[in-house]
């Protein structure tokens, strides 16, 4: 009985119909379509794009040198030296973090005592030559000053989870 | 003298055949873009924005198929080392010549509108459309590519294969039709949307339209193309124009088989509102409904048309020994019930359609 019942549904093609009739309905569906550079899909406040450096808000760096982003990050694309200034406060003489290298996991973030290195919500740049995507210590403070405001407030939103 | 005025009045018919048709080609692949766009939830195209008439509002993506055909002008093309020059050039032509030859016998309109209306019309069609696979094979030959010639073989057994079904189902039409002759076959055909021959060769009419899919290599029986497992199949190593050229062949098929199965099956450029002014009255609505008939030949084209697209963006594409299967043991077989149970229609004259 079943043989001749998935004959007929084979012979008349009505599992076709069926799949023809899910296209069909699609056809008139609202389109999902996003038209990236004039429309945006919204972003979240914990987004992890490009690195930046914070300050205080005195202007003193908050990077205190503890080296845990760099012994934290899984792509070793952090690479940091310290030494004492002369008021004898620890900081950073070299701060860099390879973006070629980088995958974005955000632990660096995490690990930071200070609230120093975070991730921006920018994702849209590009380098033109290899030295481009290499963050020095003078690009991610320069990103964190620009960014600041967004960054602070990014923050405070996070502060009750943490 | 009226050799050559017979000459160049048949040139300029072909222009005005071939230049619309290559127009339609065109913006088939903007429609096919759109429409398999929109099954599948995306807009589709609608960068390029471009209006037909200048002055009115551009319409979005419209002008994609001009850009598409400009690119593939500039572009290099690449003839491999290893390949037969000579056959490689001219294999997109050998596909390309057979797919607008076809045209020379289809009736467009009431009263005559044919460029050649010979008795053999069916005869030529089905020539003609046998002969694109050798273009097909000659590609996938001459390109010396692993890809394209595992593509070749199976190309030459489908078409094979299904052509018998085609010609099958052409046979049920011609029982039907009692000619050979495309203008008389849709004659054969007036009356109501009932007179049709879709409702007595219905059977023949679904197998005319799938042995069609397969024919033209299109979706699910694109075996021959087969992104995923022989890359694109004969065309791998072809670029720029003469890609181009397969690219227009496979849809000017399409168009063709459309046409076709519109002109056998669904009475052509007849009216599906004949008889209307009975209901009416004669005024000048129903004589545009009745006379219109280049229109409903268009509508007819354009509803198969549509369903090539609609089945593209539904079915998977079928496996091989499927194909095989669905060809040799489903399609012949109904094919040759039906022009028996036809024959003895015809011979015991069923009302409407054959007394």
């Amino acid at each position: 009985m079943k043989a001749i019942k998935d004959y007929i549904k084979r012979l008349f093609l009505l599992e076709l119909r069926d799949g023809l009739k899910v296209t069909g309905r699609y056809l008139f569906d609202k389109k999902i379509t996003v038209q990236y550079p004039d429309e945006r899909t919204p972003q979240s406040h914990r987004f992890r794009g490009r690195h930046a450096l914070r300050r205080y808000p005195n202007g003193e760096e908050r990077c205190i040198a503890c080296k845990l982003c760099e012994a934290v990050c899984p792509a070793l694309a952090i690479t940091i030296e310290a030494d004492h200034r002369p008021d004898g406060t620890r900081s950073t003489t070299r701060y860099e973090i390879d973006l070629t290298k980088c995958i974005f996991c955000g632990l660096c973030e995490e690990s930071c005592p200070v609230d120093s290195i975070v991730e921006t919500r920018v994702f849209e740049y590009s380098g033109e030559q290899r030295g481009d995507l290499l963050m020095t210590k003078e690009k991610l403070l320069a990103a964190g000053e620009q960014l600041e405001k967004q960054l602070a407030a990014d923050k405070a939103l996070d502060r009750a989870y943490r | 003298m009226e050799t050559l005025l017979y000459l160049i009045i048949t040139l300029i018919k072909i222009v005005l055949i071939v230049v619309p048709l290559l127009l339609c080609v065109a913006y088939l692949t903007y429609a096919e873009r759109k429409i398999i766009g929109y099954m599948q939830v995306r807009i589709g195209p609608n960068r390029v924005n471009f209006s037909a008439i200048p002055g009115l509002r551009k319409i979005p993506g419209f002008g994609q198929p001009i850009a598409d055909a400009l690119k593939l002008m500039f572009k290099e093309i690449i003839i491999p080392t290893n390949s037969d020059r000579f056959l490689f050039v001219i294999a997109p032509m050998l596909v390309m010549a057979p797919a607008l030859a076809a045209w020379a016998v289809i009736p467009f309109s009431e009263g005559g509108w044919v460029l050649a209306d010979i008795n053999a019309g069916l005869l030529y069609i089905l020539a003609m459309t046998s002969m694109g696979v050798y273009g097909i094979l000659i590609a996938g030959w001459a390109s010396n590519s692993k890809y394209a010639f595992l593509s070749t073989m199976r190309s030459a057994a489908q078409i094979i294969s299904y052509e018998i079904a085609m010609g099958f189902a052409l046979v049920g039409v011609l029982m039907a039709a009692g000619s050979l002759n495309l203008s008389d076959i849709v004659a054969a055909q007036k009356g109501s949307f009932l007179h049709w021959y879709w409702l007595p060769l219905l059977p023949l009419l679904f197998i005319y339209f799938i042995s069609g899919l397969a024919e033209t290599n299109r979706a699910p029986f694109d075996l021959a193309e087969g992104e995923s497992e022989i890359v694109a199949g004969f065309h791998v190593e072809y670029s720029g124009m003469l890609f181009a050229v397969f690219f227009m062949a496979e849809y000017a098929n399409m168009i063709l088989i459309s046409t076709l199965s519109a002109v056998m099956f669904l009475g052509g450029w007849l009216s599906p509102f004949e008889g209307i002014e009975l209901l009416l009255g004669e005024n000048w609505f129903t004589a545009l409904l009745i006379r219109a008939s280049f229109l409903w030949l268009a509508i007819k084209i354009s509803l198969f048309l549509f369903l090539f697209l609609w089945i593209r963006a539904t079915f998977p594409r079928y496996r091989y020994d499927q194909v095989m299967r669905l060809g040799w043991k489903v399609f012949i077989p109904i094919t040759l019930v039906w022009i028996v149970v036809l024959g003895v229609a015809i011979l015991a004259k069923i009302p409407p359609w054959f007394a």
